[in-house]
């Protein structure tokens, strides 16, 4: 299924290649686009970002670890309760405590 | 011809015809798409290139094909020309996992191109792999725009997938199994009722999971990049995001990744939540095996939910960046939290009997989610308030 999904992207950026014109572009033509002014920032010029990305990616990496280690808790849960119930509430009011500290320093607030 | 040999071309086959359906019916999805956005205009769609518009998606695939592939000079050559070739496979690799009837159905074949046992969590990881081909499509294009489209887009993309991984607990909780269709142990006996089978015996896990399956919806749409949570491309603001230096078949690419994931959301949510291939039960008193017809339920069920898609479009203007952040933070993660220990609560202290209480349970927190609705905009979408002296943690974007 991968191969033969993967595959018709290749094809048809292969037959795009083949089928269109292939014409020389110009410098103008082929710089990045900015409205017709020349390209300021973008790769390689140190355009900073954000530090919001990095925090919600660290965030994410956090939580779903937690997700992940709740599937097989749901999976089995229903051989395994009422025990498991207050293992799993222990584990989440451990996380909800990281959760509410980054509330409390507003990591989450997109200024 | 040995039998692992005839498995594999079987497979094959499947699969590309799974990819050419998926394929066409991505072709039509956008003109229906068109179509009906024009109807709740007030104007006629597309209407000129074959009759009621029919061949405008077959115009539109030779244009792309046809164009010129442009590479822009600033751009890193290989990723560039990867990334929609990623985005595009994994869209349509999400897809093959799921059923489309019980085994055996298509001519004597599965329907279906593999079964995992653990399809749930194949899929949730295809999807995001998906992540992958948006971002490097914005970072290899080598401009400013395409570059925060990409990064927006990913942050987006991650932060309302913890939601969608956590809003489906419950019914894993519920059904105690992560593949759709039943398992069976080697001698033929059942060894665990999938989504399919569990909710042709229960119901439709709708009914249980009212509140999960709102959050579940809620997130389809951001992962799917769609309106009102389609900030990556959005034109009026930052051009077209990620999309902004690609053209010809590499942008016709992108779009493909979006309708097929757009395809898969919904076939997703017609499994999980509204009994898969299974039509409701009662109406084999009317017509008796009306509920086991192949194809039918399922292809309805997706085509409702693509209906639901576009109809957002037309109706919910976008979000701004930090409140799609905030909604997704703070209440998509907790409530589908809530919604994870409720049914959790309900499955420890009630036993398996008495399932209609969940029901119950579950449209009323709907409900008073809906009804404090407004309560809940002002709580959660006031905007920050900056005093003096507050360090600043970013500058926004």
């Amino acid at each position: 299924m991968l191969l033969v999904a993967l595959g018709i992207g290749i094809v048809a950026v292969i037959a795009s290649a083949i089928l269109g014109p292939k014409r020389r572009g110009s410098r103008t033509k082929l710089m990045a686009y900015e409205s017709g002014n020349d390209p300021e920032g973008g790769v390689g010029t140190g355009q900073r970002f954000p530090v919001h990305f990095y925090l919600v990616a660290m965030l994410f990496i956090i939580f779903d670890i937690e997700t992940a280690f709740f599937y097989p808790l749901a999976v089995a849960y229903q051989k395994l309760v009422p025990f498991a119930f207050f293992e799993a509430i222990t584990f989440v009011l451990l996380l909800l405590v990281g959760y509410v500290y980054i509330l409390k320093k507003k990591v989450l607030e997109w200024a | 011809m040995p039998d692992w040999l005839a498995t594999l071309l079987i497979s094959l086959v499947k699969a590309v015809l799974v990819v050419l359906g998926l394929l066409t019916t991505f072709a039509y999805m956008t003109l229906v798409e068109r179509r009906l956005l024009g109807r709740m205009q007030l104007r006629p769609g597309p209407n000129r290139v074959g009759p009621m518009g029919l061949l405008q998606p077959a115009a539109d695939a030779i244009k792309s094909i046809f164009k010129e592939d442009l590479n822009v000079t600033l751009a890193d050559k290989l990723v560039y020309t990867l990334a929609p070739i990623v985005a595009i496979g994994m869209a349509l690799t999400a897809f093959g996992g799921l059923p489309a009837g019980p085994a055996g159905s298509l001519f004597g074949e599965n329907p279906w191109v593999y079964n995992l046992d653990a399809g749930i969590l194949a899929l949730l990881a295809l999807t995001s792999m998906g992540v992958y081909g948006i971002f490097l499509g914005g970072w290899a294009s080598g401009s400013k725009y395409p570059i925060l489209g990409g990064l927006r887009s990913s942050a987006q993309m991650i932060s309302y997938e913890l939601g969608m991984g956590l809003s489906i607990l419950g019914l894993l909780m519920l059904v105690g199994t992560t593949s759709f269709n039943n398992t069976f142990n080697s001698d033929g006996t059942l060894r665990a009722l999938g989504f399919v089978g569990w909710q042709a015996e229960n119901g439709w896990l709708i009914l249980f999971q009212a509140l999960g399956f709102a959050l579940f919806l809620i997130s389809s749409f951001a992962e799917t990049n769609r309106t009102p949570f389609d900030l990556p491309e959005a034109e009026q603001e930052i051009v077209a995001g990620y999309l902004t230096e690609y053209s010809a078949i590499k942008w016709a690419l992108f779009q493909m990744a979006e309708y097929v994931n757009m395809i898969t959301a919904s076939a997703v949510m017609a499994t999980l939540f509204f009994g898969g291939w299974k039509g409701p039960q009662f109406l084999n008193g009317l017509i008796p095996g009306i509920s086991d017809w192949p194809l039918v339920w399922l292809i309805a069920k997706i085509a409702f939910f693509l209906f639901l898609f576009i109809w957002v479009r037309a109706t919910l203007p976008r979000l701004r960046y930090d409140q799609l952040m905030r909604f997704g933070w703070k209440l998509v993660l907790p409530l589908a939290l809530a919604n994870t220990v409720m049914t959790a609560a309900f499955l420890a202290f009630r036993g398996q009997g008495g399932l209609w209480f969940l029901s119950i349970l579950s449209f009323a927190a709907l409900a008073a989610l809906l009804v404090m609705s407004d309560r809940v905009r002002v709580l959660w979408n006031q905007p920050t308030v900056r005093r003096e002296g507050d360090v600043r943690l970013g500058g926004g974007d």
